[in-house]
């Protein structure tokens, strides 16, 4: 008898094909830190600190996307909700003079590195007062002065720029360290393979670092790449770990071992850090292709809420304090509104300005 | 006729060519699951399936040389990118590739496959997302390249381009998709590769535009017309090959030609036709053929000066004015 042919598939198949009803998350959380903060040798002022930066994260992404949707300004707005305890965990354990390089999903590398409110909400709507004058907007925060080279928009585009700042700081012999960070879509890029054997190869001392949050776009991690992400770097012989992204303390414990690591050895790392994001891809996505239930699992253990709860808990702080760090990242977040909308908007000569270092070799200006 | 959306014609023509041959399949990032980034490809995984319509990680060159191969070994791939930006790490399986195979292996073997997605900017998506693509691919030897204007050029066109045995790079526009306009219901519908169509007659300028500019030298055409000034206007529908002779054949009425392009100004559509005209209408020129194009910087994010940067009707306009001698 003959075998019945099965037809060919290509792709693995998502929600839309699936119908068993379970929650499948999207990446598994390896567990948090069971050390406190004073055994990771931080300070009191120190969590203070990180509650606030994290909170400012949240709280100008949700009033950006507020303005977003009155049209106050147009283009793209991918939004960083759910994973600030990456950003923040990671430049309590980087040195301020150490190099971070991002995507698109910029926001809140901007705020810890930095970019004010002002200056963040200003680029948002297109104003000269933003951290790049209004000329990159949602996806090109920057504030290089702080060693933060900002985020870029092409998928996996940034990560040999990651590499070559790496390069030029070992060139340069100063002993600062990159982090490279990249969403698990790029992961599929060739240009982070090529850079991963190039780093690996001449020694950069560089962390990649794929905030993976469960999908590109909208596809879930499983449809779009293979086997454990962080496994990749055996392949190139180079370090690796896998860490929980959703609480600022584990980022800090383990990044900061890890650029302890690279600072040392002078070797690159390839790090994933399990994370979610609550919002869509950027505002147009509809959110088909996970569940409200998956997404209610990942906001039970909110790293905010989950940072509020430890100072009250240890009583490093107490709620009214809370109330009060709360109320004025409020004013902060409002108050950067109203500078957007009463900043200018660039001179019409800022069309032709920041294309070239010298002489502005423009063709055929009318 | 029937009344369509830009992406419902591109989503027919897809549909009517996949039901007629099932070594079509078409791949590209959200293609499937998720029904298109811009829902061109809505309900196909439905109709057609797992194994002819594909969702591909974010690797635009890996899946856009797979489709290379793929129709090299018989199948005729419709390969879909999120956009003309992102098609640039592609650009060494089209360059290199797919536009070369045939040649370097000496005819032994054909490359049907269709590259198509939206190109250059759609709003203020910043300098990575928002540069238009057709003429530096029309560049390179081997390869046909299409952006039509309207749905139903481009129903007729990517039907003939998904039948064409040779690679084709066909260009759409993000603010075009929602666009409704009359799309022949004839049997079986397909516009030649190559030609371009007068949309509007006229006796003073001839003004020639495609894409997403066709709209803005529309509207500077209907402006012009209540100043008595009457428009020619031709859309190429085809960057490569470029219907010139049809070009030709209104500047020798008009005397006077504006070309308008969504492209940085060096080495465009625009300086290619402008070239063509010289050579072969020059006695009948009454003035210098004119081009409206980007200005040679990237795209800004701000508003104020995205607005400035993209070309608008009121420049095709001074540029009608200034061939016709009217300022």
């Amino acid at each position: 008898m003959a075998k019945e042919k099965k037809e060919a598939i290509f792709a693995p198949t998502g929600l839309k094909n699936s119908n068993n009803g379970k929650i499948d998350k999207s990446v598994d959380l390896p567990d948090v830190t069971k050390k406190k903060h004073d055994d990771l040798g931080l300070s009191d002022e120190d969590v203070v600190k990180m509650f606030e930066l994290m909170y400012l994260q949240r709280r100008f992404e949700e009033r950006a996307m507020q303005m977003y949707q009155k049209g106050k300004f147009g283009g793209f707005l991918h939004l960083y909700i759910g994973q600030e305890a990456v950003s923040t965990g990671t430049v309590f354990a980087l040195n301020d003079d150490d190099d971070i390089i991002t995507a698109y999903r910029d926001h809140g590398w901007g705020l810890v590195r930095g970019v004010t409110a002002k200056e963040g909400m200003a680029e948002l709507y297109g104003k000269v007062t933003g951290c790049s004058k209004g000329k990159g907007g949602s996806m090109h925060f920057a504030k290089a002065e702080n060693h933060f080279w900002g985020g870029y928009g092409i998928v996996g585009g940034h990560i040999p720029i990651g590499g070559g700042i790496a390069f030029a700081n070992k060139y340069k012999e100063n002993d600062r360290v990159t982090a490279c960070f990249l969403g698990d879509g790029a992961v599929d890029q060739g240009s982070l393979h090529e850079t991963l054997n190039m780093s690996q190869l001449w020694k950069l001392p560089c962390i990649y670092v794929v905030e993976n949050n469960g999908y590109s776009m909208g596809t879930a991690a499983s449809r779009h790449t293979v086997g454990e992400i962080h496994e990749r770097a055996k392949g190139y012989g180079m370090k690796s770990a896998v860490f929980n992204g959703m609480d600022a303390f584990t980022v800090y414990e383990n990044m900061k071992e890890i650029s302890d690591d690279v600072r040392k050895e002078g070797l690159p790392y390839f790090v994933e850090v399990r994370t979610y994001r609550y919002r869509g891809h950027s505002m147009s996505d509809p959110g088909t292709y996970r569940t409200k239930e998956e997404l209610q699992e990942y906001q039970k253990i909110d790293p905010i809420e989950r940072m509020k709860s430890y100072l009250l808990d240890e009583k490093i702080i107490k709620q009214d304090k809370i109330d009060e760090i709360q109320d004025g990242i409020e004013d902060e977040v409002l108050e950067a509104i109203d500078f957007a909308e009463e900043s200018d908007f660039p001179d019409d000569d800022a069309l032709y300005e920041d294309m070239f270092t010298g002489t502005p070799y423009i063709h055929d200006k009318q | 006729m029937a009344e369509l959306q830009f992406r419902e014609a591109i989503r027919e023509a897809i549909d009517e060519e996949m039901s007629q041959d099932e070594n079509i399949f078409i791949m590209g990032e959200e293609v499937a699951e998720y029904d298109g980034a811009y829902k061109v490809t809505e309900g196909l995984l439905d109709k057609y399936g797992l194994k002819r319509v594909i969702d591909t990680p974010i690797s635009e060159l890996g899946f856009a040389g797979i489709g290379v191969g793929a129709a090299m070994n018989g199948l005729r791939p419709i390969v879909e990118f999120m956009t003309w930006n992102f098609a640039v790490l592609a650009a060494d399986q089209i360059l290199n590739h797919a536009s070369k195979v045939k040649y370097m292996l000496g005819g032994q073997v054909s490359v049907p496959i269709v590259f198509r997605g939206p190109n250059a900017s759609a709003g203020q998506l910043g300098a990575t997302h928002s540069v238009a693509y057709d003429s530096m691919y029309a560049q390179f030897p081997g390869l046909a390249v299409i952006y039509p204007s309207e749905p139903d050029d481009a129903k007729g066109l990517l039907k003939s381009a998904i039948r064409n045995d040779d690679p084709v790079i066909f260009m759409e526009s993000e603010q075009m998709y929602g666009l409704k306009g009359e799309v022949s219901e004839e049997d079986d519908y397909t516009i030649e590769i190559g030609k371009a169509k007068v949309k509007r007659e006229g006796d003073d300028v001839t003004v020639v535009a495609t894409g997403k500019m066709y709209h803005i030298a529309k509207q500077a055409a209907n402006q012009l017309a209540k100043d008595d000034v009457e428009v020619e206007l031709i859309d190429p529908r085809t960057i490569k090959p470029f219907d010139i002779e049809t070009v030709i054949k209104s500047v020798k009425k008009t005397n006077r030609c504006v070309i308008v392009d969504e492209a940085h100004p060096f080495g465009g559509m625009a300086s290619e036709a402008g070239f063509l005209i010289q050579r072969e209408a020059f006695d009948y020129l009454d003035a210098p053929v004119q081009r409206v194009t980007l200005p040679d910087v990237s795209a800004p994010f701000s508003k104020k000066l995205f607005d400035l940067w993209l070309p608008d009707a009121k420049q095709v306009i001074d540029a009608v004015n200034a061939v016709t001698y009217r300022n």
